[in-house]
């Protein structure tokens, strides 16, 4: 998935995706609303594009991108996304916490930074087993103000795990400006444990990839962990709920300013024009069949709500007795 | 007949898993010495890809073990010290015991958490003697506190066997508690099943952890005075209620005996269900802890909050006089 086609064809899904799910959540359909990682696709398209497929990811709440790119069905995605049976996890990760065994996607934890603990535990399985996988472990610039995630990357550092964490510096932590909340520097963070770790730019999926590929490559060959610092923006809330609660807490300008290097354009600026129409329209195709197989989905029954909680047979008693 | 230790029974569990099973590894602070004792010998037979030692990193390890477990590894944690559990308890009820849930059933969490001390260390402190059983089960996650090393040895197999997370509670005073044991017999226990240590036809006491050896006592103490039956749920959660229903058919009367706090606590939970849906001719009783912090930090004051037999002797009195 690294030609300049297929790079770009992610990119392409992942926008539209994103702004099919816009509309769904408008209309109510997706409940939850979602995270749109519109603006930041080339981070995905890029890093999933140095994987293999048995390598590992752990993702995060603005993980559509992350899923589309390690290659989860958009219908399927989708249909999490909506609450249906037919969804990855049965409806029970949604748009903001799934997870796709089926490509090795572990999951999206709610607890902001705790993923880089739980990738390092998954390397370091991976490492004892000898099994050559690799673990992309994507997180934002919010997440490195938290202590959980010093701990994950010092053991990472301490046994040298083959783990890639991509900070995706998306500028805000919800509403907080980086700026605003981290001391020092990101990047410093890996560097004090020992971990090599580069800042780079976001917005050209090639840049991405290149740099992506350094990571994996070391970790594949017994080199330990790295960081990307990846600098990226998101063009849109921190979650759809902006749209009805206009938040100002970004500068005039600033969108635009990202936007005139947009991940999309800079990726289709590699291609013939009847290559990219030709992609534009077997994408819009895709979705089209996404969007339908996702709403034909089963609700679920009230009465499925514990299924999945046990392995076993262990049934939880009831809120009232019987 | 050989002699088996509490302590002893949980080396002899984790050790026997560990050769049975590749998968099965221990992490913790100061394994490299066994600090616990729990793993002695360990780092000579399995080596340090077995047995990790770990910084002081609860949260970070806590979570090292989730992932490794769900990469297909059974790792057992241990920790020193109760309150780490609290320190941790996002990261095990949040995440580990939510993963096979938020996944529709495409993995499982494998991990058991093994507290070996749990309970008040006399005179250890305020931050040192909390028993947050209740706190585990309140969040559904499966609880069991082993009273006797042939239980000891049964449930930890058994909760490193299961798929789900498992937190494991050895109180303290039980650690040194011995046994007469076949080797033989030892065998893992299913969780959710409870012992009945006494059987009387009087009043049942259900008592938890090092409580219920107090029980015991109390049980012989009141021979002839009252037929107390001492029933050990050994699993805080799952519950045997099916056998607690039979219990009372026979007692109808009911104490809990528990080390948790008074407030929202376990015993609060039998109490409830007990006089919901099972046969009670008197009102029921709990001999707990106080509600709120506990001081822990001076012996005196340690005996102010820690449930006692003369609390469990009074309760009893209480529970058949209103009957």
């Amino acid at each position: 998935m690294t030609s300049p086609e297929e790079l770009y064809r992610t990119i392409r899904l992942i926008r539209r995706f994103e702004e099919r799910s816009m509309e769904l959540a408008g209309s109510g359909d997706i409940v939850s609303g979602i995270h749109p990682c519109i603006g930041q696709e080339a981070v995905a398209a890029g890093m999933c594009a140095a994987l293999r497929p048995d390598d590992i990811l752990l993702s995060t709440h603005r993980g559509h991108g992350h899923f589309l790119a390690k290659g989860t069905e958009p219908g399927v995605l989708l249909a999490e996304m909506l609450g249906r049976y037919e969804g990855m996890d049965h409806g029970r990760g949604g748009s903001f916490h799934p997870s796709d065994f089926a490509h090795n996607i572990y999951n999206a934890t709610g607890t902001v930074g705790h993923s880089v603990a739980i990738a390092a535990g998954v390397a370091w399985s991976a490492q004892q087993g000898g099994t050559g996988q690799v673990v992309l472990c994507f997180f934002g610039d919010g997440a490195v103000s938290q202590g959980a995630l010093l701990e994950g990357l010092n053991l990472a550092g301490l046994w040298q795990l083959p783990v890639v964490y991509v900070c995706e510096n998306n500028q805000y932590a919800t509403t907080l400006p980086a700026s605003a909340a981290i001391a020092g520097t990101i990047t410093g963070r890996g560097e004090a444990f020992g971990i090599p770790s580069e800042q780079l730019d976001g917005q050209d999926v090639q840049t991405v990839l290149d740099a992506g590929r350094r990571a994996v490559e070391r970790a594949r060959t017994g080199g330990g962990p790295s960081l990307l610092q990846i600098d990226t923006y998101r063009y849109f809330g921190h979650h759809t709920f902006e749209f009805k609660v206009r938040l100002n807490y970004r500068p005039d300008g600033e969108l635009e300013q990202w936007q005139q290097r947009d991940p999309l354009l800079l990726a289709g600026a590699r291609l013939a024009e009847d290559v990219r129409a030709a992609i534009d329209a077997e994408v819009e195709d895709c979705l089209a069949g996404a969007v339908e197989f996702a709403l034909a989905g089963r609700r679920l029954d009230p009465a499925e709500a514990q299924d999945y909680t046990f392995t076993d047979d262990l049934a939880p008693r009831a809120g009232v007795s019987a | 007949m050989p002699r088996l230790s509490y302590l002893k029974a949980l080396n002899r569990a984790l050790a026997e898993e560990m050769e049975r099973d590749e998968s099965v590894f221990v992490l913790g602070e100061d394994m490299h010495l066994a600090l616990s004792n729990v793993t002695a010998g360990f780092l000579q037979r399995f080596g340090p890809n077995r047995v990790l030692e770990m910084p002081l990193s609860e949260q970070g390890f806590t979570n090292f073990a989730t992932g490794a477990a769900m990469a297909g590894r059974r790792p057992v944690v241990e920790f020193q010290i109760p309150f780490l559990l609290l320190l941790v308890f996002e990261q095990i009820t949040n995440q580990a015991n939510k993963f096979r849930l938020m996944s529709g059933g495409q993995t499982s969490v494998p991990v058991t958490y093994l507290m070996p001390a749990a309970g008040v260390r006399t005179a250890w402190g305020a931050q040192h003697s909390d028993q947050p059983y209740s706190l585990f089960a309140h969040m559904g996650v499966k609880t069991v506190m082993p009273a006797t090393p042939t239980d000891a040895y049964g449930l930890l197999l058994t909760a490193i066997r299961d798929d789900d997370p498992v937190v494991v509670f050895g109180p303290l005073d039980c650690l040194g508690l011995r046994e007469d044991v076949e080797y033989a017999d030892l065998a893992p226990i299913p969780l959710g099943s409870a012992r009945l240590h006494r059987r009387g036809g009087d009043v049942t006491v259900v008592a938890v952890g090092q409580l219920v050896q107090q029980a015991i006592e109390v049980a012989d103490e009141l021979a002839g005075e009252v037929s107390v039956e001492v029933f050990d749920p050994r699993s805080i959660y799952p519950f045997d209620w099916a056998a607690l229903a039979e219990s009372l058919d026979r007692t109808g009367r009911l104490v809990v005996f528990d080390d948790g706090n008074r407030y929202a606590g376990f015993g609060a939970e039998v109490l409830a269900t007990a006089a919901e849906e099972f046969r009670l001719v008197a009102p029921p009783r709990r001999v707990t802890r106080p509600e709120a912090a506990m001081v822990g930090a001076n012996p005196d004051l340690d005996r102010g909050i820690t449930p006692t037999k003369a609390q469990l002797h009074d309760a009893i009195r209480h529970v058949l006089k209103n009957s």
